[in-house]
């Protein structure tokens, strides 16, 4: 490789979901990069690293904003938290286990950035009604579900974190008046974790 | 600092307007400036004289605040119509204010501006909106400005030199290309908005979707009622030009009047004549201007409902 | 067909590969890196149309971390989609189509580099006379932008009558004869396409890619590089999104392959959203004329309709396009004689190809609002035409397409009595209207792309004394949930959680050949392979079960995790148990399932195009709140009821459904590939951008109503059918019959913009049209058209010369395959 110089890079102190980070990066990366490449987060997506779409949303110092737009350099010192963050060893945050249980990740490239927005939006207000979620999420596109199912599930994770021991709707599920004669009974012994509701 | 790196510089504060232009090479700096960690640059005030918004206050802390809520809720509702929530908690009022000029034919990575061979405003020497204009025709497009000059705000910007305080009004210039009467080496540090006292303002956007997508059509309107009649107005149109558009006419139109829908429509009717888009943003420019009247009588309506 | 009765079946669960989606733990094709691995760059075409005098790369290979570099001179062979259209380059060899077509590659240490080489490649280009749109295709057949094709700038042109369409004609009350268009609007993917090669010291190529369609890029990849299929591996990673931007070999796929055997390293190229626009493959713009006659009743009587569709600069699937843009309108309700003349331009454009719908959004559009012209000009119900009129289920389309289940009645009921129909249209405030309207589409093409005899979709099963069950198929999850629908179709059949099933798809090198997500083929065939393959392991544990606890086969339950006696549940064996037994009777398990679609009764030239074993059907009404002072409107609701045969899983085809309102939605509002001519007349994209390409937000999303309507399909497992696509296709000219109930404007095109509303308001007010939309249709030099008798007439499905029809006869049969 002739003329090849390796780039240079600059040090910098974060703490990325919690956990104390000191990274090197060249100095003109997006925190988007530095997330996916230096620190193998490939969690947080990126549709057109220009601001249009928010598919890079993540959260730094618990505020929703692109990773596509911020420097590495401007995140020194702060606090980063991306999808990988959400889960513990406890399982899914229940915006997660929501999402998977009303089928509000279709192909799941939009998810981690509208997660991240909907926990934002819960963190501040933990009752948010169907308007607040559409603003909140008004700067996240996803081509796959039209939305309705995320409302649905933003809805349902919230009243699981109030400690309401909430359901699906059974629209949200199969539709309106949905004829079940169809379904045999499941047996007692019948599939259960994961399972259906 | 910024005289240190000459002109090939830019300050930066949310990296909204700028780092996309970066990365499209429309803005081609050598060196950037960040402005996100100076102090003196984040603070709100209220007082008896009004408020004072640091240029690098982040736009989501105006919009949600419950002072500006209450004493500017036009302003408030115009911040909160800008892009959408996650760019609205990095860009900021300072940054909102000088944002670039927009054309559909500039807002262009640089291998789509090489192929149609590249306009003035950048590397280029014609405008492709209207090759015969001898300047850019780029559009103002932030949805803070026509408010805040309705409101009778001012920008105060400082260099090395010293500092000045000019009317919002007055710090642009119908030129997409030279769109601002601030110096290069000037920082624009904060801006100030007078006491509501009386004024009523409102703001009216026009665009395709309820978020990202920019004005290209924008109203901002203020009004100072004694009894039923309207003691002044100021009304600015926003997305239709270089620089925001006052409407002098129409609010000569309202002086005095009641604001009843004879006025309201009179008003409107003043307003079209000014309104000259062009064929450099999102919908039919015709449409755009037809719209005007509406946009304006709708504001109007607006105020006039609100007691 | 009797209801089947199932346990898991029918129930709401999580998709399979949820838990990695929600977690950020899915790994999508830009997510993958390996070590060494280098990034490719394309320098792309700035020119519409133009030969490639001289492309020389040799700067730019001596550039700064630059590895490789390619031109067309090192690609030479031509792909493509269709067998019929092999038209396009790797790398452009000699001329350049359309502002956007990839000429040189560079690979080096990192994009920065590839990019910085990009800038050192010269190029000289000739300019050519760009097309930039059907008139100006019609109007200049040379150029030619392709070689081949029909007539000068048409790529194809097809005419088929199928009855006698002039008596029919004869026989309406009345003939409708309106023009429609239906403009470009493309996929949006979120996520970028992606590639990853990997030609390995062995000699083997592994390429990763986000397509829909790992076996045709496998079949691609053999042609173009010269290497036995046998070599290369096509792995399609998840897709962020597919709608049919994903299901055409691309031109990035097979250069990182070229590029990772010349350098020995992985390559990966990640196209920017630019290019994503480049690639396009999306709905072709479409001109319709529509002559229609029916009876006062509203029953048609005869429909001649017209298309020409603009192509954009390649092949792709635009010959299948074109069919499909006369092939279904014949599903809904009865049209005893019909005739198609269908047309395709080559333009200096991306090209256009299938997206969710492919070929049939647009004439859906134009019958649904001519339809319901029909009815208001009758003084009919817009609904009660349709319910009148519905082609019967378990019949034979006059253009031979074979309905089988048809609920397409109960959709139409369902949505009427939500919406308030009957009570309320007409009789809103100023502003406001309901429009209705209805549609159906395949579940899975009859006919693979490519003539063979083998199965359109294979799964194998294993299974081993650990109780596990692992499904492997070719199929591709874009998202949909087909990885799901796998593992719960074969849960159903050995009685176990769908959880502990492990699924192993889109692997060429692992999995048994299936087609591909596209024609909404997936649940119907590789559901019924699956099916099969289940089927005959249960039979297998069944036998060894039988001959270990001695009942008969026929007693067995399979059924929460065991197999057992149905008349004494208290005995049996677990299901590992079950597999240990048969393992132990009959050594290592394994089955195998396929699907091959039945065959299609037309046996015409153009019969491929249409044939499906199962058809869906949909409804919708659309509520709207139109500002008739500037055209400015909004969609509070839409109610949506959607025939799917049966559901394998009801929250995911609900999902399914709400999806296809919203891109509807957005294409009928908003969505539009615009293109410009600059001042030299190249043609560009207006604005290859997410923000200036309008895709609808949270904020614009109705609410949607949803109901699911299951009439089993004899064909689908479990009597399912498709839901991917379908319900799309409503929701335009419902849209459209929204505005004319709410403002009495017809909008006869997509997007239907506050402007056009507008321009229609004045039109009417000055006494004109109440209307806007397209006033000519071209001159097209259609051929004259093939003639298939009707069912109705005795026809065998196959084409017959006029004479010969009119007595009857058989002379000049025809029989050929698209």
């Amino acid at each position: 490789m002739p003329g090849y110089e390796a780039e240079s890079r600059v040090a910098l102190r974060l703490t990325v979901n919690g956990q104390p980070e000191e990274i090197a990066f060249a100095p003109h990366k997006t925190l988007l990069e530095v997330l996916r490449e230096d620190l193998g987060l490939t969690g947080t997506k990126h549709g057109c690293e220009l601001g249009e779409c928010g598919a890079c949303a993540v959260l730094v110092d618990g505020r929703p904003v692109l990773s596509c737009l911020v420097l590495g350099l401007e995140c020194g010192g702060r606090s980063v938290e991306t999808v990988e963050g959400m889960a513990g060893p406890e399982g899914l945050h229940p915006l997660q286990k929501a999402f998977a249980d009303l089928g509000a990740a279709q192909c799941g490239y939009c998810t981690p950035g509208i997660l991240l927005a909907a926990q934002a939006l819960i963190a501040g207000n933990p009752s948010p009604d169907l308007p607040q979620i559409r603003a909140a999420l008004a700067g996240n596109i996803c081509r796959c579900t039209g939305y309705v199912k995320i409302f649905e599930a933003v809805e349902l994770a919230a009243a699981w974190m109030r400690g309401e021991d909430a359901a699906p709707r059974r629209e949200s599920l199969y539709g309106t008046d949905f004829d079940e004669s169809g379904l045999l009974p499941v047996l007692p012994s019948g599939p259960g974790e994961g399972g259906p509701r | 600092m910024k005289s240190d790196a000459g002109p090939d510089s830019s300050y930066v504060a949310g990296g909204t307007d700028l780092y996309p232009n970066m990365k499209r090479r429309q803005q081609t700096p050598a060196t950037v400036i960040g402005l996100g960690r100076l102090a003196e640059l984040k603070g709100m005030a209220f007082g008896g004289d009004g408020a004072v918004f640091g240029a690098g206050v982040v736009l989501s802390e105006i919009e949600n605040d419950p002072e500006v809520r209450a004493a500017y809720p036009g302003l408030a509702h115009a911040i909160a119509e800008i892009s959408t929530p996650p760019l609205r908690n990095m860009g900021t009022i300072g940054g909102n204010l000088l944002l670039d000029t927009r054309c559909n034919y500039y807002d262009q990575n640089f291998e789509w501006r090489q192929a149609i061979d590249f306009c003035m405003k950048k590397d280029g020497a014609i405008c492709w909106v209207a090759p015969g204009s001898p300047r850019c025709l780029a559009v103002q497009s932030a949805d803070s400005v026509p408010v805040l000059i309705a409101l009778q705000a001012r920008a105060r910007l400082v260099s090395a030199g010293g500092e000045r305080e000019i009317p919002v009004e007055d710090l642009y210039r119908n030129d997409g290309i030279s769109y601002l009467t601030k110096r290069p080496e000037e920082l624009l540090a904060g801006i100030a908005v007078p006491a509501p006292e009386g004024w009523t303002a409102v703001y009216r956007k026009l665009r395709r979707r309820g978020a990202f997508d920019f004005p290209v059509l924008s109203v901002g309107a203020a009004i100072r009622r004694e009894g039923d009649r309207v003691a002044a107005s100021r009304l600015v149109l926003g997305g239709v030009a270089s620089a925001p558009i006052r409407l002098t006419k129409a609010e000569e139109v309202l002086k005095g009047r009641a604001l009843d829908e004879d006025a309201i429509r009179e008003a409107a009717e003043a307003a079209a004549g000014p309104s000259r888009p062009m064929d450099n943003t999102d919908y039919s420019f015709l449409w755009r201007k037809q719209m005007t009247k509406k946009f304006v009588a709708d504001a109007l309506r607006q105020i006039a409902r609100a007691v | 067909m009797t209801r089947p009765r199932t346990r898991v079946v029918g129930r709401p669960w999580a998709k399979v590969d949820a838990a990695a989606k929600v977690t950020g733990q899915t790994r999508f094709a830009d997510d993958l890196s390996l070590p060494r691995m280098l990034h490719a760059k394309l320098l792309r075409s700035r020119r519409a149309h133009a030969r490639l005098v001289r492309v020389d790369a040799s700067r730019a290979l001596a550039a700064p971390g630059v590895f490789a570099v390619a031109t067309g001179a090192d690609l030479p062979i031509a792909f493509g989609i269709l067998p019929v259209s092999q038209d396009e380059h790797a790398l452009c060899p000699d001329r350049v189509r359309f502002v956007g077509d990839p000429i040189a590659a560079v690979a080096a240490v990192n994009e920065d580099a590839a990019d910085a080489a990009l800038a050192l490649i010269d190029v000289e280009y000739e300019d050519w006379k760009p097309i930039g749109s059907i008139e100006e295709a019609i109007a200049h057949p040379v150029p030619r932008i392709h070689d081949y094709g029909d007539l000068g700038n048409f790529h194809k042109l097809v005419s088929m009558e199928f009855g006698d369409v002039e008596s029919g004609f004869l026989r309406a009350d009345r003939i409708w004869d309106d023009i429609y268009f239906y403009e470009g609007n493309t996929h949006l993917p979120l996520e970028q396409h992606a590639a990853l090669a990997d030609f390995g010291p062995d000699g083997k190529l592994t390429l990763w890619s986000s397509t829909q369609t790992p076996h045709y890029v496998h079949r691609a990849l053999a042609k173009v590089l010269e290497m036995p299929a046998s070599r290369i591996r096509v792995i399609a990673t998840p897709n962020g999104g597919g709608f049919g931007g994903k299901s055409d070999p691309f031109n990035h796929e097979i250069v990182v392959a070229h590029l990772s055997r010349v350098t020995r390293r992985p390559v990966k190229i990640c196209l920017t959203r630019e290019e994503v626009f480049y690639c396009h493959r999306g709905r072709h713009p479409t001109l319709m004329r529509v002559r229609t006659g029916a009876r006062a009743d509203g029953a048609i009587t005869a429909m001649h309709f017209q298309t020409v569709l603009d192509g954009g600069a390649y092949g792709s699937y635009g010959v299948a396009s074109t069919y499909y843009t006369g092939a279904l309108q014949t599903v809904t309700y009865e049209v005893p004689a019909y005739r198609f003349d269908g047309a395709r331009v080559f333009t200096n454009k991306p090209p256009c190809g299938p997206k969710r719908g492919h070929g049939t959004p647009q004439p859906r559009f134009a019958m649904e609002a001519q339809l319901d012209r029909i009815a208001c000009d009758l003084g009919l119900d817009p609904a009660d035409i349709r319910l009148a009129h519905l082609q019967p289920p378990d019949s034979l389309t006059a253009n031979f397409l074979r309905i089988g289940s048809m609920g397409l009645g109960a959709c139409i009921e369902k949505v009427v009595a939500a919406s308030g129909w009957r009570e309320r249209r007409g009789r809103m405030p100023p502003g406001r209207g309901l429009g209705l309207a209805c549609s159906s589409y395949i579940s899975g093409a009859g006919l693979p792309i490519y003539w063979n005899a083998m199965p359109q979709s294979g799964v194998q099963l294993k299974l081993d004394r650990s109780g596990g069950v692992t499904v492997f198929c070719g199929s591709t999850d874009i998202g949909q949930g087909s990885d799901s629908v796998l593992a719960y179709v074969v849960a159903e059949i050995l009685g176990i959680d769908p959880f502990d099933i492990r699924v192993v798809t889109a692997d060429t090198d692992l999995t048994p050949v299936d087609l591909g997500s596209y024609s909404s083929r997936v649940t119907l065939m590789t559901g019924n392979a699956a099916l099969q393959a289940a089927e005959r392991a249960r039979d297998l544990l069944a036998s060894a079960v039988s001959t270990q606890l001695d009942l008969p086969v026929l007693r067995l339950v399979f059924a929460g995790g065991r197999v057992f006696d149905a008349e004494d549940p208290g005995k049996g064996l677990a299901f590992a148990e079950a597999v240990v037994a048969a393992e132990s009777k009959l050594g290592t398990l394994g089955t195998v399932g396929s699907y091959s679609p039945p065959p299609s009764a037309g046996r015409y030239r153009g019969a491929g195009v249409g044939p499906s074993p199962a058809y869906s059907y949909s409804a919708a009404v659309v509520e709207i709140e139109v500002d008739p002072e500037s055209g400015i409107y909004s969609v509070p609701t839409i109610w949506i009821a959607h025939d799917v045969g049966k559901c394998i899983n009801p929250v995911l085809v609900v999902g399914q459904v709400e999806g296809s309102v919203y891109m509807g939605l957005g294409e009928a509002m908003m969505e539009e590939m615009s293109y410009r001519s600059d001042v030299n007349g190249n043609v560009v994209h207006k604005f290859p951008s997410m923000l200036e390409y309008k895709s609808p937000t949270t904020m614009e999303m109705p609410d949607v109503v949803t109901f699911l309507i299951e009439d089993p399909d004899p064909n689908g497992p479990f009597g399912a059918k498709e839901v991917g696509q379908g319900p799309l296709l409503p929701i335009p000219p419902a849209v459209a019959n929204a505005v004319y109930d709410a403002v009495g404007v017809r909008v006869d095109e997509v997007p239907i913009t506050p402007e056009k509303i507008l321009a229609a308001l004045k039109s009417k007010a000055q006494g004109k049209a109440a209307r806007f939309g397209p006033d000519r249709f071209p001159e097209i030099p259609y051929p004259e058209p093939v003639h298939i008798p009707t069912p109705a007439e005795g026809g065998d499905g196959r084409a017959r010369d006029r004479e010969a029809t009119g007595a009857g006869g058989v002379r000049g049969a025809v029989a050929a395959k698209v």
